[in-house]
Formats: C-alpha cells, sequence, structure tokens
C-alpha cells in the first residue's frame, strides 16, 4: 500500500468533512439572511 | 520544379501522431457542431488541437524557435489563473442563487456530490499517479471546467490537456451519463416521489448580501479557494446588485465568451501529440468518468440517507444527483427523469436549487484539495 494512497485516503476524509462543515455554515447563513431580510410585504 | 516540391517539404514532417491528433480535433469539432456538445469549448478546442499538431506548426512554440501565440496566450492567461477568474464573474453573473435561498438544505446535495472527486483521487493513486495528478484528476469531478483547470494548474500537473478533454466532455455528457447510474441505484417508487414547493420569495438585500458572506466563509476555511469562490460571487453580486445591469450582461455574455473562445483555443498547446497520446490520457479519460458516476452516487445515496430520517418529507433522490455542478444541465436532465416516471411531477426548481449549490461546493472542494495537499 504506498503512502500516496494512503494520503489520498485521508484527504477524502478531511475533504468531506470540511465541505460538510462549510455546508452546515453556509445553511446557517441562508437561514439567518432569509430571516433578517424578509420579503416586505 | 525543385522549388515548388520545396513548398511542401513540410509534408514529410507529418507523423502518425499528429494525424491522430487532428482526427481527435475532427471528432471534437464534430461534437460541438453536429451533437451540439458543449459547442462553445469543444469546437475551439478541437481546431485548436489540429492547430497545435501542425508539422513545425507556428502556432505552438517549437524547439528554439520563436514564442509561438497559443503559448504566449496560455502563459499570459492560464497558467497564471487570470483566464478561468475572469470566466468565474461571468459564471457567477449566470447563477441565481434564490432556489437554493429558498431552500437552504438543498446545499446539502452540493457537498455530497463532490464524492466523486474524493474517490478518484483515492483511485488515481492506487493507480500510481502521484497526489498532485491524482488531485487534478479527481477534481475532474468537479463537474466546473474552469475549477478543473485551475487546480490541475495550481499543482503543475502535466496532464492538463487529458484532464480538461475529460472535464468537459462529460460535463456534455451527464444526460447520458446520470440517468443509467440514478436508474440503478433508485426505485420507480423513489423517482416519483413527490416534493411539495413553496415559493418562498427571497429578498434583494438578502441576495446581496449572501455572495459577499459565502466569499469571506471560503476565505476562513479554504483560503486558497477565494481567489474563485471571490471571482464567482463578485459575478454574482453585479447581478443581484441591480444597479449594474449592463455590467451583469457584459459578464455573462460579452466577457464569457470571450474568455471560452481563447481559454478553447489556448488549452491546445498541453494538446501535443507527444503528450496527449500516452496510456495515461485513456486513464485519466476512464477516471473522469468514474468520478462523474461516483459525484451521482454520493447524490443520490445521501438523498436517501435523509429520507430515513424524515419519512413524512421525503426528498426525490433523484435530487440528489443535481448536486454535482454542470449547471443547468444536472438540473435539466433531472427534471426530464422526473416528468418520464410522473408527467405531472415538477422536479425543477428544486434541481436547480441543488444544482446551484453544486457550483458552489465544488469550488469549495477544489480550494479544499489545494489547502489539503501541499
Amino acid at each position: 500500500m504506498n503512502s500516496e494512497f494512503l494520503q489520498s485516503l485521508e484527504v477524502m476524509g478531511l475533504g468531506m468533512l470540511g465541505i460538510f462543515a462549510v455546508t452546515a455554515v453556509l445553511i446557517l447563513v441562508m437561514v439567518i439572511l432569509t430571516k433578517l431580510f424578509p420579503v416586505k410585504k | 520544379m525543385n522549388q515548388i516540391l520545396g513548398l511542401f517539404s513540410n509534408v514529410q514532417n507529418i507523423t502518425w501522431q499528429s494525424v491522430v491528433m487532428w482526427i481527435i480535433g475532427a471528432v471534437m469539432i464534430y461534437l460541438g457542431i453536429r451533437r451540439e456538445m458543449e459547442p462553445t469549448l469543444l469546437v475551439p478546442m478541437g481546431f485548436g488541437a489540429i492547430l497545435a499538431n501542425l508539422p513545425l506548426s507556428g502556432a505552438i512554440t517549437q524547439a528554439a524557435g520563436e514564442i509561438g501565440p497559443l503559448n504566449w496566450l496560455f502563459d499570459k492567461g492560464v497558467a497564471n489563473e487570470i483566464f478561468l477568474l475572469l470566466l468565474f464573474i461571468g459564471i457567477g453573473a449566470m447563477c441565481d442563487f434564490t432556489p437554493l435561498l429558498a431552500n437552504p438544505k438543498m446545499m446539502l446535495f452540493g457537498a455530497a456530490a463532490q464524492f466523486g472527486i474524493f474517490f478518484t483521487l483515492s483511485l488515481a493513486t492506487a493507480l500510481g499517479f502521484d497526489i498532485h495528478d491524482a488531485a487534478s484528476i479527481g477534481i475532474i469531478g468537479a463537474a466546473d471546467g474552469p475549477t478543473s483547470i485551475f487546480v490541475a494548474n495550481h499543482f503543475g500537473s502535466k496532464y492538463v490537456g487529458a484532464i480538461i478533454v475529460a472535464a468537459y466532455s462529460y460535463m456534455a455528457l451527464v444526460p447520458i451519463i446520470q440517468p443509467p447510474v440514478i436508474k440503478l441505484i433508485t426505485t420507480k417508487k423513489e423517482r416519483r416521489i413527490r416534493m411539495s414547493y413553496a415559493a418562498n420569495h427571497v429578498s434583494k438585500t438578502a441576495k446581496i448580501i449572501f455572495p459577499i458572506l459565502v466569499t469571506i466563509i471560503a476565505d476562513l476555511v479554504a483560503p486558497k479557494s477565494v481567489a474563485l469562490v471571490g471571482f464567482l460571487m463578485f459575478g454574482n453580486l453585479i447581478r443581484e446588485c441591480g444597479v449594474l445591469n449592463s455590467l451583469s450582461d457584459t459578464a455573462q455574455n460579452t466577457l464569457a465568451n470571450l474568455i471560452t473562445l481563447l481559454l478553447g483555443l489556448t488549452v491546445a498547446v498541453k494538446m501535443e501529440a507527444a503528450s496527449f497520446l500516452t496510456v495515461e490520457t485513456l486513464m485519466i479519460i476512464g477516471l473522469g468518468l468514474v468520478a462523474f458516476i461516483f459525484d451521482t452516487i454520493g447524490g443520490v445515496l445521501f438523498a436517501k440517507i435523509l429520507n430515513l430520517f424524515t419519512p413524512h418529507n421525503k426528498i426525490n433522490p433523484m435530487i440528489g444527483a443535481c448536486g454535482i455542478s454542470a449547471f443547468p444541465m444536472s438540473a435539466r436532465v433531472i427534471n426530464k427523469m422526473g416528468m418520464d416516471e410522473d408527467p405531472t411531477n415538477i422536479l425543477l426548481m428544486h434541481a436547480v436549487g441543488a444544482n446551484v449549490s453544486g457550483q458552489i461546493a465544488s469550488v469549495l472542494a477544489g480550494g479544499l484539495i489545494l489547502t489539503l495537499i501541499k
């Protein structure tokens, strides 16, 4: 098992974790934005 | 007579490799024109492939010769990433994030559908590519040409030509790649799931602040992605602010067309026969397909997992497949698949929401790769 393959598995884990973490923050931002700035009736 | 024959002396410099590249170029032109597959890129790239592989072509730098115009353009526009960033302003101006802001959970599918990038990265290292080339190959799964070029170029991959061809070809092939994969991993009942759409209106203020906040967040998490994300979001800001309509139109049309034209021709310098006609190119074409397939699988399976936790408010799992970038092709494909299963089931707005989220997520994935791999 080459070391680069093992490194790629680490990148996969951290990458997917990272992207879901950023996604969670972005969802939060979107929810807050739409609550703070609703469409004026 | 000899002088006349001398005019054609360059004929003897034609090699079979050059001829193969002409054929590849001709096929790209054919696919662009007759099949209308990404014609804005395949036609210039196809012509560029022919131009770059003519014997002693003056369009590219020859050994100990003058710098060819295509190489000059590549160095001044692609190698320093300027063309790609300018193109991202145009793409940002084309993106309407309203369906995503109205239904933020669609963002989850953008994240899940990046799985193909990381899966392919690992597969490529297992096949013997070094980690930088493997990352450049994996990013084909971003289904986003400029991001693929940006990452491959950043890592100085020697396979840039093959990566670009694979990225744009598969983007054009989304209507052929995604449906069979989705059908394989979903049941007919799942594909007929209806999703209610409450037309939640989004205020102009929210749409203006959103691109600014996304840029800041991207910088905090993956600073190397902020050039890409920033230019994308700047394009979106000029679209949404309402006072720069003329700039927005220019970015969406003139700027994007001009850069696409130059980009298509310029990347041909990476399609010289000597570096393109290799076994690795075939492997990259295959790995690119794997990336698109596993992006689709990642998005669909994630939707199915979510459905386990929300049995009364199920998501049509096909929506997960839209998290692959390829905007707006993927949304159209999924909407059509939904209507094929049930003509009264309109999934378009959900699909567009997931699809634009894929646009953001794919750029973030590129930035994360640049951050995680030194």
